[in-house]
């Protein structure tokens, strides 16, 4: 399997090639400038790898939630990319592929990732990351207030209801650093977190070629950024 | 919206039009194969535009002209909000925009392999709407492996007469009239632009729009107001013109603004005053226009006048200005209509000109905000 993978969601800045089990990755943290750097690192890793990007099996890109005009250069870039060699597109959540960054960082497999969402918000869901390329969504994606995360809704991988549940989260994401009240919130359901690592295209493009191998996959038009955010102006 | 094979456009002349070999820019992942330089007879280019509330996508080729063509205005979008709301913009750019491209390469029978370029709208404009555009165009330029430009929006406007059948010869002086620009340039060739006068605050179509809200018009409301006026009796409001009795090239319009506003408040206006204080409010913007125009003719000693930017579609505008350059020998040209406002068209013109005179853009993403005119310069050969 042959991916590329482009992530901008978020400050940092990266693009990762999965040729065959190895990965070439960049990975810079910028602030501004992702439009800069985005397309000399797909150039950087499709060089070193030897690789064509036509000879790619799919292009995967962190598709959100993050901030919005960096999406869309992921977004943009992977469809041009796509249309122009003819290859598919598979989005990955970037709450997932930053739920897997962390549990292969701190050997955990429940883990919450959260993003701060500005505005007094966070973006968050939860996953089981048994198998970091594929994570499972144990509470589904969401825009909420810090205050609104609800690890206690989610039901355990044994069946057990809800209140039963007896997981309990790592956390990941500078949502924790943007809400410092937010581990306490969280009490007993949270062991620990990690407010440092940010989405990575190495974990997208594990993500995305679990994906593609299960044939899910969509047309370069349908490379997307989710915002989960969709309440951007008032009417008059 | 249009689409389809367009009228044959002539090249126009420029010295090596389509027949220069292209020298590459060491960007390595861009250079072609060699020989297959002959594949590609005509240099046709693919534009693209996503500034501000349109997108828009085009192919034009050098010796056939405009291929293809396609617009989609955001207005609907829009006018709920009073305003451009940028987010939402950038949002429908990216919903449309690459599909805009499928539909107008099928239209104009291309396909990759007939490109000889991307060029996109690069600024001036809304950052996250021209981001779009700048990340599609980049990376479809890569994946095609063909070189690609960042062109200035007011430049495309400039040069959009020379999508007509009788397009301008250099130089000319062109006045440049739309929601966001009132400009005066004179225009020795591609890149050689010298700024002679521009609006010191609202654009003439911004004057149109904000008049057009106090008549109740809606958003934006220039082109209805224009309709109002027809319906106006000249010469019952007398408005001021603006800055013609001082020297220079200069626009304001605010204060234009104002004194509609001071004419609404004085007495409740029946329909026919409503129109009348329309055709007052134009009289004055149009007077204005043609004065100036008039004088930057003067100023330069050129013959020939462009006018381009949504308000050069506006009627009495381009009857007095035929009239009062036909007095003094001069010609004036315009786009047509629908290439006024924002298209693609213009983007794919604007950067195939520089393409041909070899121009080439690096791999980093453009897109700038603000980006004075006068800052460009012409392309290498």
């Amino acid at each position: 399997m042959k991916i590329l993978a482009l992530d901008t969601a978020t400050e940092a800045c990266s693009a990762a090639l999965l040729l065959h089990g190895e990965i070439l990755e960049r990975y810079e943290v910028l602030g501004r400038g992702h439009a800069e750097r985005l397309l000399p690192m797909v150039q950087e890793v499709l060089a070193e790898g030897g690789v064509a990007l036509a000879a790619l099996d799919a292009i995967a890109f962190g598709r959100g939630p993050g901030g919005f005009t960096g999406l869309r250069i992921a977004a943009g870039v992977t469809q041009g990319l796509a249309f122009g060699a003819g290859l598919p597109v598979v989005p990955v959540s970037d709450l997932a592929a930053l739920a897997a960054r962390a549990a292969v960082h701190h050997c955990r497999r429940h883990v919450l990732a959260c993003l701060d969402a500005r505005m007094a918000q966070v973006y968050w869901a939860a996953y089981d990351c048994a198998d970091p390329a594929a994570p499972v969504t144990l509470a589904p994606e969401r825009v909420s207030d810090p205050g609104d995360i609800r690890l206690e809704f989610v039901a355990g991988p044994g069946g057990q209801t809800p209140s039963e549940c007896p997981l309990r989260f790592f956390g990941v994401g500078h949502g924790f650093s943007g809400y410092p009240a937010l581990a306490g919130m969280l009490g007993s359901r949270l062991e620990g977190f990690d407010a440092t690592l940010l989405p990575h295209a190495r974990e997208v493009a594990l993500i995305g070629a679990t994906e593609a191998a299960a044939g899910r996959t969509v047309a370069p038009e349908e490379a997307q950024p989710i915002y989960l955010r969709d309440e951007v102006a008032h009417r008059r | 919206m249009t689409s389809g094979p367009e009228s044959k456009t002539p090249g126009f002349g420029l010295p090596g039009s389509g027949e220069r070999p292209l020298s590459q820019g060491g960007i390595s992942g861009r250079t072609w194969p060699p020989g297959e330089e002959g594949l590609r007879p005509h240099f046709r280019v693919l534009g693209i535009e996503s500034s501000c509330d349109e997108t828009a996508a085009a192919v034009w080729d050098a010796e056939a002209g405009l291929l293809a063509h396609e617009v989609f205005s955001q207005f609907d979008l829009h006018r709920a909000f009073g305003g451009v709301v940028p987010e939402l913009a950038s949002r429908d750019h990216i919903r449309r925009l690459l599909p805009m491209v499928r539909t107008v390469l099928e239209a104009a029978g291309t396909t990759p392999a007939d490109l000889r370029g991307v060029a996109y709208t690069a600024g001036p404009g809304l950052i996250g709407a021209l981001m779009v555009g700048a990340a599609v165009a980049e990376s479809l330029a890569y994946a095609w492996g063909v070189p690609v430009i960042g062109v200035h929006h007011l430049e495309g406007h400039l040069l959009a007469p020379m999508l007509e059948p009788e397009p301008p010869a250099f130089p000319f002086v062109a006045l440049l009239v739309s929601g966001g620009h009132t400009m005066l340039v004179d225009v020795e060739g591609v890149g050689r632009y010298r700024i002679l006068g521009e609006s010191l605050d609202d654009a003439a179509g911004e004057a149109f729009d904000k008049t057009a809200k106090l008549l109740g018009l809606g958003y934006p409301g220039g082109a209805a107001l224009a309709a109002l006026a027809e319906q106006g009796r000249g010469g019952r409001y007398d408005f001021p013109r603006p800055m013609l009795d001082r020297p220079g090239l200069d626009f304001s319009f605010s204060g234009l603004k104002t004194a509609a506003m001071l004419a609404l408040r004085e007495r409740p206006l029946d329909e026919q005053a409503r129109a009348d204080l329309a055709r007052g409010f134009e009289d004055a913007v149009v007077d204005t226009l043609v004065a100036k125009a008039l004088r930057a003719l003067e100023a330069t000693g050129r013959r020939a006048l462009v006018v381009a930017g949504g308000v050069g579609a506006n009627r009495r505008l381009r009857s007095r200005l035929a009239e009062a350059a036909a007095a003094r020998g001069a010609r004036v040209y315009y786009p047509r209509p629908g290439f006024c406002t924002d298209n693609a068209a213009m983007i794919a013109l604007a950067g195939g000109l520089r393409l041909q005179g070899g121009e080439r853009a690096g791999l980093a993403l453009r897109a700038r905000a603000r980006w004075p005119l006068d800052e460009l310069a012409p392309p290498p050969h």
